[in-house]
């Protein structure tokens, strides 16, 4: 959406509530509703779709503050816009102190606001100025990225196999990049320590793949990455995270389908060709795995995923694969493999998975 | 529990009632006698009885014959042993019944005959020294308010009975460390100088019987008591004043009690300048505790002020600022009518003396004449229930017969008792005695209408004061009277506290825990007001809990509540209304800058956006 556009939804939406106050009417904002409740799973486009439910928030007596942080938020938003400047969350919270009585207490306030102004006008948050501050990732391996170089414009070439013991972090913005590659396959991993084993061992060459590093759950310029890098060359994405409710239902799932959060975004922030290595709940009977029992926020994770995602409930592997963890009442981590020596899960462990890429859950 | 035989000899009122009838007091001053050998006790070296009420009222079920019930045993040497099945396990044995068999068990070490020798006489005086934590002088702080109490409940009646708008003077000084000096001087009518020692000196001098009024009374004991303590405590006699009229000299006595003989020794006798025209003064030195707060002196003084508007009170503590309420009401309070006893009330007991002394020459006329609500008709439904003959002579009726006539009567459908006989404060006063009392937000009172237990009118003014000054995070003080007398010890036990505590405040917009009473900034005042206010125990703190009173009691409490939900209601709306205002106020602009930041819109319009919108949203209802 190019800026112009951006400005012009902001303004429109100004209007009409300029306009409803001079008829002495009391303006609404209507939003999607932001929440589990309101995706739907659509198998065909593989990510989760916002079922068009949406709230209406009436300027009334009790909604006035939270309208008038609203509609400051997008003249900061559009002040942004018009500058071609951004700020973070952080920053846009901290400006919110300039506002009197409309300040915001505490960041998941003005955090919240900004997410109902991003789902107001159906836009990513970049592209209303604000930028989110975590860190997108880190990719090594069998891959080229061209960027441009900041100040010339010039084409950048960043060779992912030369940063030696380190790593290429994803930037904030990933949709300029290109890419070059003959990889086989893009192995996405959940923890740094897996990630750094695997880059130790030049794993990437061993089997011919992208190695990408999470760091727990894939930010929106992670998800992006995967998916603008599988799309590109037509290869298959292998997620190799904790086999626990979180790994599975947070952060593969997030991977694959989207959040229930933001879903106006899914369509681009997703990787429906994601597919589940491992760490499976069979695994841990297959391989003997070292467990933990599941603690109470993993039971309620797993069950409310069974009962409520409707990811999980298109899937019936899946829920099959939810029952036996629950069953068995505990979950491994992937460092767990280390119990059959360092190195086993270059070894053995993922060319004995690779082998079979068609029985990874889906 | 036996409460009518318990209350009717108690030393209760016993000084206080000598003054109302001096006359015929006087005569009645000798039937202070032993009841019989088995009746004579403590025996020596009994250990002192401890707290449970009911056992404490059996022992005063025993010192308190003489008076009345050991005279009606007397006139029936048949009666047999534990004749009245209610009374409490101590009552008098009839005269002739061995007492307590020897310890169980063990060789017979004494002969009856050896006992008899050691049984003698035992002075009502001796056994309050012995006993005299039943009495309301368990510690020095409580001895300190009994003795006030006693002495304050005797001038407030002493004043009503003779019509005087009642001017209370209280005064107490501390001497030395845990020694105080109590006076208290009231307007009242004064005392016969001849009749003065006795009602100072005597315990249990004169007692009413059949009579059932509503009055103060019932308050542990009489004057004298007190001043027995005093004189135990600290070997300072009573010293009186008083004066019976403008043309009469005042007199001055100091007086001290023998409590082995439990009569009266006359240390100081002599005629003194007085400036009250009328009146009686006591002062008493007495070991006690001065303290602040709850269950103090000073509560139960500012209580007694509420629950008495037309009397004038002047205090002055051992510490701290002098207390003065002047009147409220202008006029006394309707004199108490005295009524006869409905005979759904009546214990065994009491009916055997009654038909003992009654002046009806038969079984029907004497019901007739002695108790209430009871006519021809149904002094005959009553015979014939109980297969008497109605002109049988009620003298000649043995007690199996009584109490065949005793368990006849519920079976009759008997007239509820007139309700007339019963003065409450009265909603007004009550309401304007809380606003002189305690500083609040809101106040109401209710008074219910008379109802009845067990043939006893009775009826409950309930009163409230919520908010101002009052500490907001406590539970509310519950301020218990009977009978226009504040209530300041066992709470827990009372039936006003059960009804206050099982009352659910949430209702009314009051935070309240399971069991407890509301915490809120509240004061309670809960008044019941009875011919017979059936207390708990002989120590007359706690009222008992019949259902009828606890149902009164609630439905008190609940109209109180009420009227507290529909203030509170309202104060929230207003508040509501307040915080909708500056909500209003503090965001709207906000609204107007943000417009102006994105449509580029002058100050003008921001102003007009920001004017609009204010009314618009001032107007709406809804939040």
């Amino acid at each position: 959406m190019s800026q112009p556009t951006v400005t012009k939804k902001i303004k429109g939406t100004a209007e009409g509530v300029h306009r409803d106050i001079l008829k002495r009417r009391k303006p609404s904002l209507k939003f999607p509703l932001r929440s589990l409740s309101n995706v739907k799973y659509d198998p065909k486009a593989g990510h989760f779709e916002m079922r068009g439910r949406t709230k209406e928030r009436t300027l009334t007596v009790s909604t006035v503050k939270t309208f008038a942080q609203t509609l400051r938020m997008m003249a900061l938003s559009k002040q942004l816009v018009d500058t071609d400047d951004i700020a973070t969350k952080r920053e846009a919270y901290y400006v919110s102190k300039n506002w009197d009585d409309a300040r915001f207490l505490e960041q998941p306030e003005s955090d919240a606001v900004m997410d109902d102004v991003e789902a107001l006008f159906e836009v990513n948050r970049e592209q209303i100025g604000f930028v989110p501050e975590e860190k997108g990732g880190e990719i090594s391996g069998k891959l080229v990225i061209v960027d441009r170089d900041s100040e010339t414009g010039k084409p950048l070439r960043i060779d992912c196999t030369k940063f030696g013991s380190g790593a290429y972090s994803i930037p904030i913005s990933v949709e300029h990049l290109k890419f070059e590659t003959d990889a086989d396959f893009i192995l996405v991993i959940e923890t740094a320590g897996m990630f750094q084993r695997l880059v130790k061992h030049k794993y990437w060459k061993t089997a011919n793949c992208v190695l990408v590093s999470m760091g727990g759950v894939p930010t929106r310029a992670c998800r992006r990455f995967i998916r603008r890098l599988a799309d590109f060359k037509k290869i298959p994405v292998y997620v190799f995270v904790d086999g626990d409710p979180y790994g599975i239902s947070n952060i593969y799932r997030t991977l694959k389908v989207g959040s229930g959060n933001a879903a106006h975004l899914n369509e681009f922030f997703c990787v429906p060709q994601a597919r589940y290595l491992g760490i499976t709940p069979q695994d841990i009977v297959d391989y003997k795995l070292p467990t933990h029992p599941l603690k109470d926020v993993d039971v309620k994770r797993a069950r409310d995923a069974i009962k409520n995602d409707p990811f999980f409930q298109h899937h019936k592997a899946w829920v099959a694969a939810m029952e036996h963890l629950l069953r068995m009442g505990v979950r491994a981590e992937q460092q767990a493999l280390a119990k059959w020596g360092l190195n086993y899960v270059i070894d053995r462990y993922l060319p004995d998975k690779l082998k079979n890429t068609e029985r990874f859950l889906p | 529990m036996d409460d009518i035989e318990v209350r009717e000899a108690t030393m209760a009122g016993s000084g206080k009632r000598a003054r109302k009838a001096a006359g015929v007091a006087a005569a009645k001053g000798g039937t202070t006698r032993s009841v019989g050998p088995a009746a004579v006790a403590p025996p020596p070296g009994r250990p002192r009885p401890v707290a449970p009420a009911r056992s404490r009222a059996g022992q005063m079920g025993l010192f308190e014959g003489p008076a009345d019930q050991g005279r009606a045993l007397k006139a029936a040497p048949a009666a047999k042993p534990a004749q009245d099945a209610k009374a409490e396990p101590a009552a008098p044995a009839p005269p002739g019944v061995p007492g307590p068999a020897p310890a169980a068990g063990s060789r017979r070490r004494e002969t009856a005959e050896s006992i008899g020798r050691r049984q003698r006489d035992i002075s009502v005086a001796e056994f309050f020294q012995k006993n005299r934590h039943l009495l309301g002088f368990d510690n020095p702080a409580k001895a300190l308010l009994t003795a006030t109490k006693e002495a304050v409940d005797n001038s407030l009646d002493a004043c009503e009975e003779a019509g005087i708008l009642p001017a209370l003077d209280i005064v107490i000084e501390e001497r030395a460390e845990d020694r105080f000096r109590v006076a208290i001087t009231d307007n009242g009518p004064g005392i016969v100088r001849n009749q003065i020692p006795r009602v100072f000196g005597k315990l249990l001098y004169g007692s009413k019987f059949h009579t059932m009024r509503q009055s103060r009374g019932q308050q542990g004991i009489g004057i004298s008591a007190a001043g027995m303590y005093s004189q135990l405590t600290t070997g300072q006699p009573v010293k009186i004043t008083s004066r019976t009229g403008a043309k009469k000299p005042a007199h001055y006595f100091e007086i001290q009690i023998d409590t082995t003989r439990n009569e009266p020794k006359v240390l100081v006798d002599r005629e003194v300048e007085w400036d009250h025209e009328h009146g009686t003064r006591v002062e008493m030195e007495l070991a006690g505790l001065y303290k602040k707060g709850r269950r103090s002196v000073d509560d139960y003084v500012v209580q007694t002020a509420l629950a008495n508007p037309h009397a004038e009170v002047r205090y002055r503590p051992p510490k701290g600022d002098e207390y003065r309420r002047e009147r409220i009401a202008s006029d006394l309070p309707r004199e108490p009518l005295v009524i006869k006893p409905h005979p759904y009330g009546v214990e065994l007991g009491v009916l055997i003396s009654l038909l003992r002394e009654t002046k009806g020459r038969t079984l029907a006329t004497a019901l007739r004449s002695d108790f209430a609500r009871v006519s021809d008709r149904v002094a005959l439904e009553i015979c014939k229930a109980a297969g008497l003959r109605p002109e049988a002579r009620p003298r000649s009726l043995g007690v199996q017969e009584i109490e065949a006539l005793f368990r006849a009567i519920p079976r009759v459908k008997i007239m509820a008792p007139p309700t007339n006989s019963i003065v409450p404060i009265g909603e007004d006063l009550v309401l304007e005695g809380l606003k002189q009392t305690v500083k609040a937000d809101f106040y109401t009172a209710v008074a219910r209408p008379p109802a009845v237990y067990r043939g006893n009118p009775f009826q409950i003014e309930v009163g409230l004061a919520y908010g101002g000054d009052l500490p907001a995070e406590e539970l509310v003080d519950l301020w218990r009277f009977a009978n226009r007398v504040p209530l300041q010890y066992q709470q827990s036990a009372c039936a006003i506290a059960r009804a206050a505590l099982t009352t659910d405040w949430r209702h009314y917009g009051l935070q309240q825990s399971k069991g407890a009473l509301p915490a809120a900034p509240m004061v309670l005042f809960v008044h019941m007001v009875s011919v017979w206010v059936p207390f708990t125990s002989e120590s007359k703190e706690a009222v008992a809990a019949y259902p009828e009173i606890i149902r009164e009691l609630r439905l008190g409490l609940q109209e109180a509540g009420r009227r507290l939900g529909g203030f509170l209601r309202h104060r929230r709306r207003l508040a509501e209304e307040d915080k909708k205002k500056s909500y209003i106020k503090s965001y709207i602009p906000h609204i107007g800058i943000a417009l102006r930041e994105i449509l580029g819109l002058s100050k003008q319009d921001e102003q007009k956006v920001v004017e609009v919108l204010t009314e618009t949203l001032e107007r709406s209802r809804t939040l």
